[in-house]
């Protein structure tokens, strides 16, 4: 039905348009912030007025991979001339880059940190979503005792607030050796991520009709072909949607990667923070380590796009 | 070669008994549909066969084996859902193929098997295309070709054309009786539309609350209802029934209706026929075709007013009032002007039904 539009609903359609634009500006200001500051020279990143015109400079992202020391005095010019690209700009920052007594190049503790970070939201977010699924499935197709009391049950362990448990976790983890490992973390994510995924999960299968399945039965599979072949494909876009959030939240946990990691497992934002009080802040490193880890969430948020915007099911069963 | 024969097969959905005793034998490449009212148990049937639904009591044999302790995929039998249910991740290729790749047969086998029944089925075109961009006549055929393509043991169908438009529900009606003939394999297939089972079964099993009512070829379960329930389900338009009062008259015997000052006029071989029922409680069953009507004065006609015509295209049902109640009658279209005119009616014996009021038995009398 197309319907002609009054003056009124068109102004009114402006109206929400501009709306639309000052929020979208409002919610990507600390993003510009953030990219922009990565990409300035150490001395501009704390200008005020801010500066907005600027020559970019990827030396940031070469310092917050690598070790650095003031500069006592400037580099020789052969020793300038004899330097790599990326450890020019870092003495034109007036600091240089620490090598070893072997002339390696000393990495920063940035890397090993985001790769923590890939390896705990990876894993914790495969496995909540994995037992999530097989779970929702469990109580979206079978009669379970209690189930309304187990799915409440299920969905309390969100009720506390995750400070109050940190050092009752803390003693625990302590007592048994997971302090500071990724098996650690990976276990605390996992069931923090569970219920949730449960629950999300559980409402996407609710919405799969049980036809499928009972098609598939009597096509000759079992109930386990069955759900590999025909109700995953079908939850897909579900999974997607509940892997997106458990990822998000695994990826930016704070509070518990502060308390139970310090160093072999440490994730990135407890690291990233902490870079601020070594010597005199460098916003521009900071910057740029924020930065890079905005986007693994946003790529995968990308990739996952066409899931979570559509409903694969739509059209195909006749009600 | 499949039989299906269930032997007092009772199922209990909590404390509700949702088929009750139920024993029932299909032979080989016979099409039976499954008739009743939604609720009436007819579906659970279907699916217990089917192996979806557990049977609390009772057996089911498919060729003399039970099945009841076997799961669904190991009984050999295909159905096809009201639904539909195509997988909408997979192409109607993939959809028809699917139940073969469970057989693990060759790829090539595979193949020439699809394509072999989308032929017959006339949807070789379709094969590329995902079940949402299908019509729904072209779904349903889709999803009789997954079923057909493993050339199960029998075929169940769940109200398979109910989702379809009504001229539609009528093409499809028409191409599984076609498919029947020609593929003739045991099939179930359930409806609530009894001009569906009429149309296509070989014999109507007719249930009601769990029970079943009675079981027959189409023009049996219509001209000999074995009670009031089948009489009023089966047929449309309806079949008249109020309580009738019969008496001797002489030679003949009156049947009066509604506490109309005349009775009709039946045959004295009624009386011996009812075999003393004629005193009881008698509830008298006639089709509208049945009502016979004359526009003058007619030896053995009664005298009624016309009530309300409907006009029905082909025909006109025609609301005649005989006492306090209303007879429908068939009659030629335009062959009664409109309300209240004076026209002479009369019962064609032949065709009457007579029932025990107190328990709906039809009292198997045929004059």
């Amino acid at each position: 039905m197309a319907a002609v539009q009054t003056s009124g609903e068109r102004a009114l359609n402006k109206v929400a348009i501009v709306a639309v634009l000052l929020v979208t500006i409002i919610f990507l200001a600390p993003i510009y912030w953030i990219v922009s500051t990565s990409f300035k020279p150490r001395n501009l990143a704390t200008t005020i007025p801010p500066t907005v015109m600027f020559e970019p400079t990827i030396s940031p992202f070469v310092k917050l991979f690598t070790k650095r020391s003031q500069l006592r005095s400037p580099p020789s010019a052969e020793e300038y001339a004899a330097a790599p690209w990326w450890e020019r700009v870092v003495f034109d920052g007036g600091e240089k880059i620490v090598r070893d007594g072997k002339g390696q190049v000393q990495w920063s503790g940035y890397p090993s940190r985001f790769l923590n970070s890939l390896i705990i939201a990876i894993t914790s977010t495969v496995l909540a979503v994995g037992m999530g699924t097989f779970t929702a499935y469990g109580f979206s197709r079978f009669k379970v005792k209690g189930e309304a009391d187990l799915l409440f049950f299920i969905l309390s362990t969100r009720m506390l607030p995750a400070v109050v448990v940190a050092i009752p976790m803390f003693l625990m983890y302590r007592a048994v050796g997971l302090n500071d490992t990724h098996l650690g973390l990976i276990i605390l994510y996992t069931a923090f991520n569970l219920s949730f995924s449960v629950w999300l999960m559980k409402g996407f299968m609710d919405e799969i009709p049980k036809e499928y399945e009972e098609a598939a039965l009597v096509d000759g599979y079992t109930r386990m072909e069955a759900f590999f072949k025909i109700v995953l494909p079908e939850a897909a876009t579900g999974i997607a949607a509940t892997a997106v959030f458990c990822f998000i939240t695994a990826w930016n946990e704070y509070a518990f990667a502060l308390i139970m990691t310090n160093r072999r497992a440490q994730t990135a934002p407890p690291f990233i923070p902490s870079q601020v009080g070594s010597g005199l802040p460098d916003w521009t490193v900071i910057a740029s380590g924020t930065f890079l880890f905005l986007l693994p969430v946003a790529i995968f948020t990308f990739l996952l796009r066409n899931h979570l915007l559509r409903g694969m099911s739509f059209g195909a069963i006749r009600k | 070669m499949t039989q299906i024969e269930l032997r007092g097969v009772q199922k209990f959905f909590g404390a509700v008994q949702v088929i009750k005793d139920l024993n029932l034998k299909i032979a080989d490449n016979e099409f039976i549909v499954l008739l009743g009212q939604s609720g009436c148990g007819k579906t659970t049937t279907l699916r217990a066969i089917a192996g979806l639904e557990t049977i609390d009591e009772g057996d089911i044999f498919i060729d003399g084996k039970p099945v009841q302790h076997l799961k669904a995929a190991d009984r050999d039998i295909a159905m096809v859902f009201q639904s539909f249910s195509l997988y909408p991740h997979m192409s109607v290729y993939e959809n028809i193929a699917f139940p073969l790749r469970a057989t693990r047969k060759s790829k090539t086998e595979i193949d020439s098997e699809v394509r072999s029944v989308a032929k017959t089925l006339q949807i070789t075109d379709l094969l590329d295309k995902k079940p949402s961009a299908l019509s729904g006549g072209d779904m349903q055929r889709v999803a009789i070709g997954r079923a057909l393509v493993r050339r199960p043991k029998a075929m169940l169908m769940d109200e398979p054309i109910g989702a379809l438009d009504a001229k539609l529900r009528e093409e499809m009606r028409a191409e599984i009786k076609r498919l029947h003939i020609k593929q003739g394999s045991t099939t179930i297939y359930v409806t609530h539309d009894q001009i569906e089972a009429m149309s296509l079964a070989d014999r109507i099993v007719i249930m009601h609350a769990g029970v079943l009512q009675q079981v027959g070829t189409p023009d049996e379960v219509y001209s000999q209802p074995a009670n009031l329930f089948v009489a009023q389900f089966v047929g449309s338009p309806v079949m008249n029934v109020t309580d009738a009062a019969v008496a001797e008259t002489g030679s003949a015997v009156s049947v009066t209706v509604g506490g109309a000052a005349s009775g009709f006029e039946f045959p004295q071989a009624l009386l011996s026929k009812l075999n003393g029922h004629a005193g009881r409680q008698l509830a008298l069953g006639i089709r509208p075709e049945g009502v016979l009507i004359r526009r003058e004065a007619t030896e053995g006609f009664v005298p009624v007013d016309t009530h309300i015509v409907e006009p029905l295209g082909s025909f006109d049902i025609v609301d005649l009032k005989v006492g306090t109640e209303l007879l429908r009658a068939r009659t030629k279209s335009g062959f009664v002007a409109g309300p209240g005119e004076r026209v002479f009616a009369r019962i064609d014996p032949t065709q009457a039904h007579f029932f025990d009021k107190a328990s709906g038995k039809s009292l198997e009398v045929r004059l």
